[in-house]
């Protein structure tokens, strides 16, 4: 008979209809604008990788050790250096970071000894080229440059 | 493969997938129907193969770690852990206590997060749109959790063999309790639009039934097992990272039918976030846990299982003493709980094939592999 009741008077359909009148409430609007409204990504974000510089000398902090090339499950970075002969010291000639093949596990980043690689909030990778996609050491050195659009 | 060729004049075969919404991915189904009836089915997989296994290979154990999370995907962490404690017990390690409590609270939250996933998804597929923005509303609170902890959503490569990487950040305790006080009057909204809702009562009630005798026969575990009756789950039956500390129960349910394992799945969000109330005011100081430089097990084979969000999931590992696995097994649950499909679909409706595969909780990343 209760079900009777409940199938006439449309009791569940109500009661479901008044979840989704709850859930009308402006609060609970979660939608980003995105190009114009910029996400917030965590401090601790694994997005672009960026090969960072002395901010003092401009110098590279990378010490050409090769231990990122060498933790990396997909063998995308590659170190190259010289010796130099007056200061008997490696130093970094190319960089070559294939973001294509990244999966950005952060394993190249907690390898560097020196805090010179490093994953960073950049998250805006496209690239026209499938060449676009392979950085240099210029390119990580700089780190992407997206558009920035105003609504 | 089904004869195509040498048709009965009333049967009619029929390609379900691999581009179908319902099936979850790529999975192919090819029905055998007569009329409206499902006579028997045929599941094609292997259109999302990666190698996985094959890839461990070439690996060395920690570069090997981030591929686990891209098998079954939206349970990334419940993957890397099973995978980290295969490892640690083949090295003989084991984790800190800080390690181990932050594991289980990152773990359960990712049930949490699958649970909800399958949820939406399972609704949308019967037909009920509302509950899929609902729940990756609340999806995306854990989600931020993932990300404000080790910096990616979804493939979060968390965890690392002998404990963590990532110390905890600050305000890590206070965002998961208010992530468990918001959740909890959520999952009574869910149950709201869902539990009694006719059209959803009818197309789940008794359909997809799978008795414990037949589960068993099949090796299907997790929620799909409990729905059948059996109390099942290896957080209690072989506590891994300290589950023996933590007071849950293991929900069940009498019919083994579609509805029950919907009904099993809610209770499990339940008991996720006791879980993650009780771990988050016990985690304890202290180191977090080192990974060694060089990862080099002695000779020998382990298996090691874990209680993922859809079943046990298992890693099986042959060490050789070198930096690189000689072969990884991996037991995924879906791939194996994906089989008990024909036996639930036969003499159903073609409409319950649909309802059938969501209730399964396939991930075709982790059954392909």
């Amino acid at each position: 008979m209760k079900k009777f009741f409940r199938a006439v008077f449309f009791v569940d359909l109500i009661q479901g209809l008044w979840v989704t009148f709850r859930n009308q409430n402006p609060k609970y609007i979660y939608t980003e604008q995105y190009p114009a409204e910029r996400p917030k990504v965590a401090e601790r974000y694994r997005g672009a990788p960026r090969l960072n510089i002395n901010p003092e000398n401009g110098e590279t902090l990378c010490i050409a050790c090769n231990l990122c090339a060498l933790a990396c499950p997909e063998n995308l970075i590659v170190v190259t250096s010289e010796r130099n002969e007056a200061t008997r010291r490696k130093e970094l000639t190319t960089f070559t970071y294939d973001t294509s093949r990244c999966m950005f596990c952060g394993l190249c980043e907690d390898a560097c000894p020196v805090d010179a690689l490093e994953l960073t909030q950049d998250f805006e990778l496209a690239s026209y080229t499938r060449e676009g996609a392979i950085w240099d050491r210029q390119m990580l050195e700089e780190g992407p440059k997206p558009t920035q659009y105003k609504c | 493969m089904a004869d195509a060729t040498f048709l009965d004049s009333t049967e009619l075969v029929l390609n379900m997938g691999p581009q179908h919404p319902s099936t979850h991915g790529v999975l192919r189904v090819i029905l055998k129907l007569d009329g409206e009836k499902v006579l028997g089915t045929d599941c094609v997989i292997g259109y999302l193969h990666r190698g996985v296994e094959k890839i461990a290979e070439n690996r060395t154990y920690q570069q090997f770690n981030p591929y686990v999370d891209r098998m079954d995907y939206v349970a990334a962490v419940s993957n890397g852990l099973g995978y980290c404690l295969a490892v640690e017990k083949l090295l003989n390690v084991e984790a800190p206590p800080r390690a181990q409590v932050t594991r289980v609270i990152l773990t359960e939250l990712n049930r949490i997060a699958s649970h909800l996933l399958w949820l939406g998804t399972h609704a949308l597929d019967i037909g009920a749109i509302t509950p899929v923005f609902y729940c990756f509303r609340e999806r995306e609170e854990i989600l931020k959790i993932f990300e404000n902890y080790c910096g990616a959503r979804l493939t979060t490569h968390a965890f690392r063999i002998g404990g963590l990487q990532y110390e905890l950040y600050d305000g890590f305790e206070e965002q998961c309790k208010a992530f468990c006080d918001m959740f909890l009057p959520k999952v009574d909204e869910y149950e709201e639009l869902l539990t009694s809702n006719r059209i959803w009562v009818s197309r789940l009630k008794g359909v997809g039934i799978l008795n414990a005798e037949e589960c068993k026969e099949y090796g299907v575990t997790g929620p799909v097992l409990r729905a059948a009756g059996v109390k099942w789950d290896l957080r209690k039956a072989q506590p891994y990272s300290g589950y023996e500390q933590y007071d849950f129960d293991i929900p069940t349910a009498q019919n083994g039918d579609t509805y029950d394992r919907y009904s099993v799945r809610m209770q499990e969000m339940r008991q996720s976030v006791r879980i993650i109330r009780q771990a988050v005011d016990k985690i304890p100081s202290g180191p977090i846990g080192k990974t060694p430089k060089v990862v080099k097990p002695a000779t020998g084979e382990v298996y090691v299982s874990i209680e993922a969000p859809k079943g046990e999931l298992g890693y099986f590992i042959v060490s050789d003493n070198s930096t690189q696995p000689y072969r990884v097994r991996v037991r995924p649950p879906s791939f194996i709980n994906l089989q008990a499909l024909d036996r639930m679909v036969r003499g159903g409706l073609v409409a319950d094939v649909v309802a059938i595969i969501g209730t399964l909780d396939i991930v075709l990343g982790e059954v392909d592999r």
